[in-house]
């Protein structure tokens, strides 16, 4: 295994290692750890590390029901290392974000004033798919929407973090975050006590106290339940894990029903009422008598129970509308706003598709932009001009061309890499960073969160569905 | 507990118990065939009718040959009941409660159904059938035991065991069904000894012989019903698993021995109470296959009565994405 003598940073932000081939200060344990460990332990560590992993039945599913749906996320055990003056940063501007954006969803649902003020354009909302009119006029309980938010950041070559986008639905991931530190810490003890790293575990603890928080006022115990598509989903070893760390029911949309004005589960001594729910199920097909009406995952009659009161949901129905990717490049006014602050983590610049000019200005250049659709997640519906053929740009076009409203468009970001195995040697794979966030009786930022990794090379796509893998992240 | 997870563990229990009986079912006929004296073609055949399952048999195949049989009942992933479909569905379950059983069971299921799903599965199936169907019978046994062994004796447990034995009772019975009347000559010779290969076969297939021997001794076709339906003690006789389902369904509804709440125990409690209080003489009298068919039907309407009582059962959803 060659190690770190021949490592080469490139033009690259590298997260562990200097441009001049040395390690930042915050990775000189694990490289020494590393450069030191005999011919041949490095690599047993990475095969102990994935054999972990397969046996505590860590996969995702992919589609298609008969064999090997399952598969093992690929996990990388060099870790990526943040240094505490760079992650305080990041939890000041998650917090800020995320506080920001709940009052933004608050205020469209309700008063409008940003619209009135003219600050954000009225059409863009109401042409928002992620916009719910049946949410007009509610406020969800304690004043809260955003309960979990997965934030993708991005470092660029300038040393600095980017917002790249906000998952405020049914962000996934964060089952890895743990899981992964499990299997770190076995594989570098020593070097992880040393490094002070700060821990992750209690995730669970504060999601349920969050959950708890939500209750109707009146419940004493209140019952909770991770609402999960089924086995089918591909984060639905996620959704199976939380509910049992958590100690709470896994219902599916089956396992529900209304009844004298309260959500209840079915159970073999007869229905159970149901207090808070963390749904994993997108709104659309949360209730077919309010959504899609084709929904079979979701439970006839809940949105009329939440309304009332006598449910709560997280993260609310409606949360969406702040995930639109066009209405994502306002959240330096929405931040402004609303807190009167500067925004402490800026924007990805980004051009918006429905203005003429910078619609002309993308279209011209679409080779060196990324162009995104609206309200697709997981990689799909985007451009990444620079790796596309001239095909595929010219259709892309035609879509731009036929909903500018659906599509904005950023530079491409020389996404910050990481040290990664690659057969018998160490190469630099770029990574994007997703912190969890809870907005509870205060906002916890989770230090660490997940670290996805391209892991074909000049690859900048991340996504688990598009051959991405992860690593664990350390706060130190 | 909810009622989709009872449902889950008590199909995860009949479809493994299920494959476990078409494995016996085919290993004794092979045991058979090694010393056989009937006329060629006619071996395979009966394993296909204790199914029930002719009619789907014949749509799609046209010979009752050793190796057709083996892969429909093996490896026909469109029969609903072969011993794949069985452990796919069994595996299925299994996936949607894995919260609720113990890690050994799932990880014990899901290499059970892997390695039959494996490419080469078939041709060791044909190749080495009396090990092959040897093997898919203990590892049915080994998830048995880690079930028992693993996993809380709590109201899941106690769904599950209820699965199981209500399925065991039902392929029990069906055995002796299609046997009975293809190996008894005459009626009047039901008391007679007819000590031969065949016989043995179907007490085999129960995994019965040895402990009918010790009880009966010489084999006579109404020795060999009356252990299979009546044995108190024979954990595969029918008796033996209706009663103790029954002490499972207790269990879970708390109701007192000698009491019923709900129509799934006084269903499966009129059941128990004919199987005490009747005997073979009135099973003979009455008709065998007459007798079975009713006790087939009566457990089906016991299974009908436990998803109306707690299972509520639904028709499974499609998968949907929204992860981001």
């Amino acid at each position: 295994m060659e190690t770190f003598k021949n490592y080469d940073p490139e033009h690259y932000y590298d997260e562990l290692i200097n441009a001049d081939g040395t390690p930042r200060p915050c990775a000189q344990l694990i490289v020494n750890k590393i450069e030191s460990l005999p011919p041949g332990a490095f690599e047993m560590r990475q095969k102990a590390a994935e054999s972990l992993l397969l046996k505590m039945g860590i996969t995702f599913n992919v589609y298609g029901r008969d064999e090997g749906a399952e598969k093992i996320f690929p996990f990388d055990i060099i870790p990526r290392i943040v240094p505490g003056s760079d992650w305080q940063q990041i939890e000041n501007g998650l917090k800020q974000r995320i506080f920001a954006l709940n009052e933004f969803i608050q205020d469209i649902y309700n008063d409008k004033k940003i619209l009135k003020d003219k600050i954000i354009p009225e059409d863009l909302i109401y042409s928002s798919r992620t916009y719910r009119k049946e949410c007009e006029g509610f406020t969800p309980p304690r004043g809260i929407w955003c309960h979990v938010t997965g934030t993708d950041l991005v470092r660029d070559k300038d040393g600095r973090f980017y917002v790249l986008e906000d998952n405020l639905r049914c962000p996934s991931g964060v089952s890895y975050v743990l899981e992964n530190r499990q299997v770190l810490k076995r594989t570098f003890p020593q070097v992880f006590k040393e490094s002070l790293v700060r821990p992750v575990d209690d995730y669970t603890t504060k999601l349920l106290e969050m959950l708890e928080y939500l209750a109707p006022k009146n419940v004493q115990n209140p019952t909770i339940g991770v609402l999960t598509p089924g086995i089918y989903n591909s984060a639905y070893f996620e959704h199976s894990f939380l509910s049992q760390q958590m100690g709470v029911e896994l219902v599916e949309g089956q396992d529900l029903v209304v009844s004298d004005g309260f959500v209840h589960m079915i159970t073999t001594k007869g229905l159970k009422r149901v207090d808070v729910l963390y749904r994993r199920i997108d709104d659309d097909f949360l209730d077919p008598y309010v959504f899609r009406p084709d929904s079979m995952l979701g439970v006839k009659g809940i949105m009329e129970v939440y309304k009332a009161g006598r449910i709560a949901m997280a993260n609310a129905p409606g949360t969406g509308i702040a995930d639109d990717k066009v209405i994502y490049a306002y959240a330096p006014d929405i931040i402004k706003y609303y807190t009167g602050e500067d925004p402490i983590l800026p924007n990805v610049p980004t051009y918006i598709c429905r203005d003429d000019q910078q619609r002309a200005y993308v279209l011209s250049h679409l080779d060196e932009l990324v162009v995104k659709a609206a309200n697709e997640s997981g990689g799909y519906g985007m451009l990444v001009g620079p790796h596309a053929t001239a095909e595929e740009r010219a259709a892309f076009a035609e879509k731009i061309k036929a909903e500018p409203r659906n599509y904005m468009a950023q530079p491409t970001i020389s996404l910050s890499r990481v040290p990664t195995i690659v057969g018998d040697r160490i190469e630099g794979r770029h990574v994007d960073l997703r912190p969890y966030v809870l907005f509870g009786e205060d906002i916890y930022v989770q230090p660490g969160g997940l670290t996805r990794v391209a892991l074909t090379k000049g690859s900048l796509v991340v996504n688990s569905s598009q051959g991405g893998g992860s690593k664990d992240t350390w706060v130190v | 507990m909810l009622s989709r997870v009872a449902n889950s563990i008590y199909w995860m229990c009949r479809y493994i118990e299920r494959a476990e009986n078409v494995a016996r079912f085919i290993s004794v006929n092979l045991n058979l065939l090694l010393d056989q004296t009937l006329e060629k073609g006619k071996h395979w055949e009966p394993l296909v009718m204790i199914t029930g399952d002719q009619e789907m048999f014949e749509k799609k195949y046209t010979s009752y040959d050793q190796e057709t049989v083996i892969r429909f009942l093996t490896f026909d992933r469109d029969y609903p009941n072969s011993i794949i479909t069985s452990l796919g569905a069994a595996r299925e379950n299994a996936r949607s409660i894995r919260e609720i059983i113990s890690s050994e069971m799932w990880e014990h299921l899901n290499n059970f159904y892997l390695e039959l799903a494996e490419p080469g599965s078939p041709g060791f199936a044909l190749d080495e059938p009396h090990r092959f169907f040897k093997i898919i019978q203990m590892r049915s046994h080994l998830f048995t035991g880690l079930m028992d062994s693993t996993m809380s004796h709590g109201e899941a447990w106690n769904f599950a065991r209820i699965g199981m034995m209500i399925e065991r009772a039902d392929k029990t019975s069906r055995i002796l069904d299609v046997k009975y009347f293809m190996l008894l000559p005459q009626v009047d010779m039901v008391n007679t000894p007819i000590d031969n290969i065949q016989w043995m076969a179907v007490l085999k297939s129960a995994s019965a012989f040895e402990m009918y021997r010790k009880e009966h001794h010489r084999i006579t076709p109404r020795n060999v019903a009356n252990f299979l339906i009546f044995d108190s003690q024979f954990p595969r006789s029918i008796r033996h698993c209706v009663s103790k389902s029954k002490i499972c369904l207790h269990r879970i509804t708390g109701s007192p021995p000698g009491s019923t709440r709900n129509p799934a125990e006084k269903r499966l409690g009129r059941l128990e109470a004919d199987l005490e209080y009747s005997d073979i003489d009135e099973v003979i009298e009455y008709g065998m296959h007459e007798y079975l068919d009713n006790v087939q039907t009566r457990l089906n309407s016991v299974d009908e009565a436990i998803g109306v009582t707690f299972l509520n059962m639904k028709p499974q959803s499609d998968a949907m994405e929204n992860e981001q």
